[in-house]
């Protein structure tokens, strides 16, 4: 029994990563259908945010949340309105563009940072283990996966309970019709981008300490938002969460009776098995056509 | 206007056929006569009064984390070389190519540096993909190759000089001293691919032979940082020794993640043969206190040539770097070469001769003595075992008396590498 309930909270703490790296491309795309592949460096950009936050101005982890989406907003915004909003309904260009950007992120970092592995630390308090239901679990992925939670929900109130909200969905159904009425589409393009960057930052540098910072941390963590997001279905927070939790199980119980390698490959076939049933992911919005 | 068309009588074609052959014939003959018309004149390779070197090492991508300080150290010691006043007279000219990460494209920049720039030697390489990748380029060229990186063994080149550890070298020592401080139940844990593999083989071997018990052998993806399924695994087996051969960012979110859940170093250490003072200073000192690395060299190291090369690549390249058991061996491979360069004298210069004068050199190294075996031109080392402390640096904990030879078929009795190949008994 013990073996079980220690592979379900690795699995949760799987999940909860996946979460808040897949969240943000999963509002993107959903909203503006812009595939976006500079997400993984977004993540990578706010893993060193949050380092040279703490390395040049000593500040703490949780200190810098609200420093680290901030900036990071500021240049999803700026990206968006300068590249982006050039590009809307040309997907190709919109994919090769944002590799392009992902790309250029990645080499202005190792210019000028150096790419030698960087430390952050976990906050000290954080830093220990506990006993939760009987297992020895490390406090910091408990911290990770209640944040997680945390940004899960503030999203959903934030697309499903406020006006900005509302003209955010009004503006995925068509966006020509919502300007006619009088919404900025323009501008709730732009924060979205902005808010699915600055997300995407938070758990880059959330995830970070856990793991090391490099300038090409990006590209793993692209392949596992995308693979979040496609089985999860477009347009659909319940789906990201879902997905999450099918994938992070699957990938901690297939681990735990093999190994590590097999378990990756074990987890893509089943997401293609099921995107065979189910093209368009597990959740899907029901669309009169 | 009439067009005039001269007409050659039959005598003067023959004539003329006649004189233009001969003329071809004159040149021809003094062509062969005098080769340097065609060639250049005297030793290809020193050609204007210096020798070119090709330093191949990533800049870019993935690897350059780790290829970036070997390619400083390699240039420091070129620089040295030449500030010294060259070798013979001669200087070095050193020509850098970016490779990228990509052992595609390191085969096609050694074959630019060796066919096109006419490098007589080049230093590169840190993983075995790029190595295995340039190598036909060396052996079909018959150039020279000094490989600086701990790897698996099992080669057997003419045209490479391993400056490396191989297992026997580093598992040796590092095997029995582990068994007898902490346990003979053994947990193997390694990224996929040929390296950790052929360690964990020779391991596996060195374990049977003291009575181990191994009770894990895990292969994780490269570059995976998700450990939490494998350290579940170390909390539930127990094992008395965790032998690490991960390798890149993997060995860091391993040990940050094995103290994010508590386990204890002081009956559970992890041993690696890849964890170097890099990988200690982006996991922090919390992470990798306890934990031991086995090594022919550490940065710790007491010895003068050990200060001197310290404090001059600190001074060169920033105060803040560190050096470690890669870029000390692509430092000495430089100074071998030189050495093989000044017994050469005002011989020929090629890759072979140099390869021939590099058997049995001997120099101090930042390590302590080292020797170039004549039969398979690997290194003899001095393995050293240290723990790490939580200010980030090793502490040697044991050293070997003598240096060690190296054997790059350890692992297979039915194999040896001699001065004439591979041998099969």
């Amino acid at each position: 029994m013990s073996f079980f309930l220690s592979e379900i909270i690795s699995g949760l703490s799987m999940t909860s990563i996946l979460l808040m790296i897949s969240l943000g491309l999963a509002i993107i795309y959903g909203t503006t259908g812009v595939i976006n592949m500079a997400h993984g460096e977004f993540v990578m950009i706010g893993a060193y945010t949050s380092w040279i936050l703490q390395t040049k101005f000593g500040m703490g982890l949780i200190a810098s949340i609200i420093p680290i989406f901030l900036i990071t907003a500021l240049m999803g915004f700026l990206i968006e309105r300068l590249i982006i909003r050039h590009l809307y309904n040309r997907l190709l260009d919109t994919i090769l563009a944002t590799w392009g950007i992902g790309v250029l992120l990645q080499q202005i970092v190792r210019l000028t940072i150096g790419s030698e592995l960087k430390y952050l630390k976990i906050p000290t308090y954080m830093a220990e283990s506990t006993t939760l239901f009987g297992q020895e679990v490390s406090i910091y992925r408990i911290f990770i996966f209640l944040f997680a939670v945390a940004i899960f929900f503030l999203a959903w109130f934030i697309i499903y309970r406020t006006s900005f909200g509302m003209r955010l969905r009004a503006v995925t159904q068509n966006k020509d019709m919502a300007s006619s009425f009088g919404i900025n589409s323009g501008m709730v393009y732009s924060s979205t981008f902005a808010f699915g960057t600055g997300v995407a930052a938070l758990a880059g540098a959330f995830v970070a300490p856990l793991k090391s910072i490099s300038p090409d941390m990006g590209t793993n963590y692209i392949i596992d938002a995308f693979m979040v997001v496609v089985l999860g279905g477009v347009e659909s927070l319940i789906g990201t969460a879902a997905s999450s939790l099918i994938i992070g199980e699957s990938s901690s119980f297939l681990a735990s009776f093999s190994n590590d390698t097999l378990a990756k490959a074990l987890v893509l076939i089943m997401i293609i098995v099921i995107l065979r049933f189910k093209p368009q992911g597990l959740f899907t919005k029901k669309i009169r056509s | 206007m009439i067009k005039k068309k001269v007409v050659k009588l039959p005598n003067e074609k023959r004539r003329s056929f006649l004189t233009n052959s001969v003329k071809a014939s004159v040149i021809g003959a003094a062509g062969a006569a005098f080769p340097h018309i065609w060639m250049k004149q005297g030793n290809v390779f020193a050609a204007n009064n210096e020798i070119k070197v090709g330093v191949l090492f990533s800049l870019t991508g993935g690897l350059a984390i780790i290829e970036e300080s070997l390619h400083k150290a390699t240039m420091m010691a070129i620089e040295e070389i030449n500030a010294a006043g060259g070798i013979n007279g001669m200087k070095l000219k050193a020509i850098e190519a970016d490779p990228a990460s990509d052992p595609a494209t390191f085969a096609a920049k050694a074959r630019t540096l060796v066919i096109k720039d006419k490098c007589v030697t080049v230093f590169g390489s840190y993983t075995s993909a790029s190595r295995k990748a340039v190598l036909p380029v060396f052996e079909k060229q018959n150039n020279l190759y000094f490989y600086p990186t701990l790897y698996e063994g099992r080669e057997c080149s003419k045209n490479v000089i391993y400056t490396g550890a191989v297992p026997n070298q580093q598992q040796d020592e590092f095997i029995p001293y582990l068994v007898e401080k902490y346990g003979k139940r053994w947990s193997l844990i390694g990224s996929n691919y040929i390296y950790p593999k052929e360690e964990n083989n020779y391991c596996k071997i060195l374990l049977k032979k003291l009575g181990c018990e191994v009770l894990m052998e895990e292969y994780v993806p490269l570059g995976h940082s998700e450990f939490s399924s494998v350290v579940n695994k170390f909390k539930n087996d127990k094992p008395n020794v965790i032998f690490s051969t991960v390798v890149g960012d993997s060995v860091v979110a391993l040990h940050k993640q094995y103290r994010a859940a508590g386990l204890n170093p002081d009956n559970m250490p992890m041993c690696s043969l890849t964890t170097s003072e890099n990988e200690v200073a982006a996991m922090g000192g919390d992470a990798a206190a306890g934990h031991l690395t086995s090594a022919p060299y550490f940065m710790v190291h007491q010895s003068a040539e050990n200060e001197k090369f310290v404090s001059a690549y600190k001074k060169r390249w920033g105060a803040d770097k560190v050096t470690h058991f890669v870029s000390e061996p692509a430092y000495f491979g430089v100074y071998i070469f030189k050495q093989a360069l000044e017994k050469i004298g005002a011989g020929d210069i090629n890759p072979t001769s140099i390869m021939e004068a590099c058997k049995g050199q001997e120099l101090i190294a930042p390590q302590g003595k080292i020797r170039i075996d004549p039969d398979n031109l690997h290194t003899y080392l001095w393995p050293k075992i240290g723990i790490c402390k939580s200010n980030g640096q090793f502490d040697i904990i044991k050293k070997t008396d003598n240096w060690l030879k190296p054997l790059p078929y350890a692992a297979y009795p039915d194999q040896t590498c001699t001065e004439k190949g591979l041998v099969q008994s």
